[in-house]
């Protein structure tokens, strides 16, 4: 039953890239990685032996909120590795702890390094499992989770111990106040999260913190919303807020993971739907697979994110569904050695397709254009039509790829957008450079698009002509 | 516009006039009403309710309605009946309705809104939940708090009922049934928020750190809408497959839609459950979606196949399995797509298996694919009455077909009868660049004309 599951995994948010050993500024973000887990170790180290010597102020709140922190953390529901907040509740717990200032109307004395030494041993205790896997990046999660815990518990806890808050008295400022902690909170971790996908990706930064704010609205504050509330509302009316003030982030965990299953599932799709051409023996098997998967990587490269690189990646999938209509196969699959209004024709009859399926109206609009000269065409359009034309002229073999983008040069001044040439060729030189070791090891838990060599390969076979 | 029928014109009226008995204490004695809080609210639940109203926003939050029952709960708990049931009504007045009748739906909906909030604030107080939040009191507060949402959901889903009983013709038990059985959980935790919103409400951090709650149920719902819009999209690229296949070859239009509503009415009759039919219904739809593997040529020839290509025909269901392998959630419907021309005694493809060796999707797939073959005109013969299908199929089950599935299909189809010719609502998306195809082609080889084109326009058992 799991062995269909993955071999389509979403491209966005969990393409990874080989490491980018070979680059310039590799080092220089190995570096930042490496300053991260440190300074999160280092601070770790110095809360649990602080916390150890004193002892705890307040443990039955502490271990409420651990308690809340840990099972958060094992409640993920089948989250995707790399998902951008897989345990919600973990997250609003350890927030809320970090913004606790009352328990039940009587003051608590907990400090920041207390907030951390509960929040990691929380966290850590709901990430055994994922540790025991063996996936790297639930180390990440635990640092990032630590970090931004620090910031928001450094902002709040002296503040609220030395009184000076309750000076500006208890009512609506106080809870005002919790909101915009809770905001700069988020930009924090969204900064931190960003800087962690740079280095493991070897994306560019910018598009990458572009794609965080932009995911913040989503269940990001819902979880922020949430540890504002459970610290208010735990302040109100004890630890027994705890509980039942989770259930309104339980379900929107559960209507995200709905969500998120659903956008798996049609991806899926899609992906079969772009695989018939192959199984039908019009396009050489696994071309649509590399295809978005190169186009997403240039796209990114280029600097689109969220809803723009979710056009690409489908268009770049279906853009052969229009050989479907055609009676016979073109020769090899190959569309760009064709004259260019047989290439028009069939962009024109693929978008007639995929107008059917239930994708964005743009990503139609991509699938016609993609044989326009370039200057007619819409960004994502163009890097299909440059990515389609250098997999045709390869057949997916990277020993062509000095002689493909030679060709591919040749033909800017009309086909071929040059900004896009160069992306590919960046995106290939990183792919070539550092050779296989770099490679697995960055890719985590998830196999990219392009590894999987397909059993679609037999099934073609047996097909005559 | 759609008339609104008498009865139902009734029932809104006696409705509206029960919610208005309930105000009445309002004005007979003095109550100590907070009337401030009660604006708020009402001002609060009517901001939450416009936004949708306004076309640029409701693309921006695409959200149903039910997103702010919290507020109405949160008046519930916080005010007096009378009172609480007021908050409802500005919302409700101003919100935006789905369909054509506005006024009566407005005036429906605040009067249903109403009713239950009163009911909800009445068991509320009945059951001494008012001190219990005063002074907050915390296990205690969560009894009075929980049955005045389980109140809230029936009164509500009573009320609906009824109205799909006098203007929908419903039966009134089962929608009621149906109505209460999703709706229970999510009210639930409504309440919960509304509780939540209360506590914070009349704590010394007052109204401002109650908005907080609606957020987090804002984005489920935000997030729910999310999850049906791409569940549509989804559906719609299933059927593009489909379709996908109706374009090399025309005279299997609209077989898949009716195989997979044959396959959910043999499913139906074998109790099977929900989850399962839902996947049936798609192993039928996608069963011949291996074709996209067979050369056009060979799917379109006019005349007897060479065994050759008779061996090539044969090779669909291996496509078939091979293209819809990569989708998770087909489950065994994968199983029913690559065996559905297995046979019982052994003799079919791929693998030759035989009897209860055949998964049974692919056994209830082979059986609604007969039938259906049957009862529609294809390029080698004409349709079939339903009655002289049924009894090939009798005859060849056993030694061709499952005699469980064929017994089941009979039932199935004495109970709830069988319509070949459905109009069709999507004539115009499965009509794909015609012109196009044939440019490319000699038109229509067989020069038939092409079939009417038949989809089912609501699937039995389909979500709705």
């Amino acid at each position: 039953m799991r062995e269909g599951d993955e071999p389509y995994p979403p491209l966005r948010g969990a393409v990874p890239a080989p490491r980018t050993a070979a680059r310039p500024d590799s080092a220089l973000s190995t570096a930042v990685l490496a300053l991260v887990h440190t300074a999160a170790a280092l601070l770790v180290c110095a809360a649990l032996s602080v916390t150890l010597w004193h002892g705890l102020h307040e443990p039955a709140y502490a271990l409420a909120f651990g308690a809340l922190v840990a099972i958060g953390e094992t409640v993920r529901w089948g989250a995707a590795p790399r998902e951008r907040e897989p345990a919600p509740l973990g997250a609003a717990g350890a927030l809320a702890y970090a913004l606790l200032g009352e328990c039940g109307g009587r003051p608590t004395t907990h400090g920041v390094l207390q907030v951390v030494a509960v929040v990691f041993a929380g966290t850590l205790a709901g990430a055994v499992p994922q540790l025991a896997r063996g996936q790297r990046t639930a180390l990440d999660h635990v640092a990032r989770r630590v970090l931004s815990v620090a910031f928001a518990a450094v902002c709040f806890q002296p503040l609220y111990n030395s009184g000076a808050l309750q000076e500006w008295g208890k009512g609506a400022p106080y809870a005002l106040f919790l909101m915009v902690l809770m905001a700069l909170t988020a930009l924090c971790d969204a900064v931190l999260a960003a800087l962690v996908l740079r280095v493991r990706s070897g994306f560019p930064y910018g598009p990458l913190l572009r794609e965080e704010l932009r995911a913040l609205p989503g269940i990001g504050s819902a979880v922020c919303a949430t540890g504002a509330v459970i610290a208010l509302a735990v302040a109100v009316a004890g630890l027994w807020a705890l509980p039942v003030f989770c259930a309104p982030l339980l379900l929107a965990q559960l209507s995200f993971r709905r969500y998120e299953a659903i956008r798996t599932t049609y991806r899926q799709t899609i992906a079969s739907l772009a695989r018939s051409t192959e199984i039908a023996g019009y396009t050489p098997p696994g071309h649509a697979r590399r295809v978005a998967e190169l186009s997403c990587a240039v796209g990114r490269e280029m600097g689109l994110t969220g809803n723009r690189l979710t056009v690409l990646e489908y268009a770049a999938l279906m853009h052969d569904i229009g050989q479907l209509s055609l009676v016979d196969p073109v020769p090899g699959g190959a569309t760009a050695p064709l004259p260019a209004d047989r290439q028009r024709r069939i962009a024109l009859l693929g978008g007639a397709v995929v107008r059917q399926t239930g994708v964005p109206a743009e990503v139609a609009v991509v699938v016609e254009r993609q044989a326009d000269p370039y200057r007619d065409q819409p960004l994502p359009a163009r890097i299909v039509r440059a990515v389609n034309a250098y997999d045709d002229l390869t057949g997916g073999d990277p020993a062509h790829a000095p002689g493909a983008l030679e060709r591919l040069r040749a033909g800017t001044g009309r086909d071929y957008h040059p900004g896009v040439i160069e992306a590919l060729a960046k995106v290939l030189s990183r792919r070539t450079a550092p050779a296989a070791p770099a490679a697995p090891a960055a890719q985590g838990p998830r196999e990219p698009l392009g590894d999987e060599t397909g059993p679609a390969a037999p099934a073609t076979e047996a097909h005559p002509g | 516009m759609r008339s609104v029928p008498a009865t139902a014109r009734a029932y809104i009226l006696g409705a509206v006039l029960c919610a208005a008995a309930c105000l009445l204490p309002l004005f007979g004695q003095r109550t100590t009403v907070g009337w401030s809080a009660v604006a708020l609210l009402a001002a609060l639940y009517a901001g939450c309710e416009l936004p949708p109203r306004c076309r640029h926003l409701r693309k921006a939050l695409p959200i149903s309605a039910a997103s702010f029952f919290p507020v109405l709960l949160t008046a519930a708990f916080l005010l007096p009946a009378p009172a609480a049931m007021l908050v409802a009504v500005p919302g409700s007045l101003l919100g935006r309705v789905e369909r054509a009748p506005a006024g009566p739906r407005r005036i429906w909906r605040a009067a249903q809104l109403a009713l239950a909030t009163w009911s909800a604030a009445s068991t509320h107080t009945l059951l001494g939940g008012a001190r219990t939040l005063s002074e907050p009191d915390f296990p205690h507060a969560l009894a009075p708090a929980a049955a005045a949402a389980v109140v809230f959901c029936l009164v509500l889903t009573l009320l609906e009922a009824g109205i799909l009983a006098t203007a929908e013709r419903q039966p009134a038990g089962v929608a009621w049934r149906g109505l209460v059985l999703h709706s229970l959980v999510p009210h639930l935790v409504h309440g919960l928020a509304g509780l939540m919103m209360a506590v914070l409400w009349t704590s010394p951090y007052g109204p401002v750190s109650a908005l907080l709650v609606l957020l987090p149920m804002y984005i489920s719902c935000w997030l729910f809408a999310q999850y049906h819009r791409e569940r549509t999209a989804h559906q719609a690229t299933i059927r593009a497959l489909v379709q996908a296949v109706d374009l090399k070859d025309r005279y299997t239009r609209g077989h898949s839609e009716r195989v997979g509503r044959a396959s959910v009415l043999i499913a139906r009759e074998l109790e099977m459950d929900e989850e399962r039919i839902e996947i049936i219904r798609f192993a039928g739809i996608l069963h011949d979606v291996g074709k996209l593997g067979v050369p056009t040529r060979i799917l379109r020839k006019d005349g007897p196949l060479t065994p050759e290509e008779r061996r090539v025909i044969q090779l669909h269901p291996e496509y078939g399995h091979e293209i819809v392998r990569g989708i998770g959630f087909l489950g065994e419907a994968r199983g029913a797509i690559l065996h559905h021309h297995e046979r019982m005694d052994g003799t079919g493809y791929p693998c030759g298996l035989a009897g209860e060796r055949i998964p049974e999707f692919a056994r209830v797939v082979a059986v609604a694919d007969a039938f259906d073959a049957m009862t529609s005109t294809r390029s080698y013969s004409r349709a079939r009455p339903v009655p002289v299908a049924l009894a090939e199929l009798e005859r060849c089950a056993g030694a061709h077909f499952d005699p469980r599935m064929v017994k089941a299909l009979v039932k199935a189809l004495d109970r709830h009868g069988w319509e070949t010719e459905v109009t069709s609502t999507e004539a115009n998306c499965t009509e794909i660049a015609p012109g196009e195809s044939a440019a490319a082609s000699p038109p229509d080889v067989r020069g038939i004309p092409p079939q009417p084109v038949r989809v089912a326009d609501r699937t039995p058992g389909g979500p709705a």
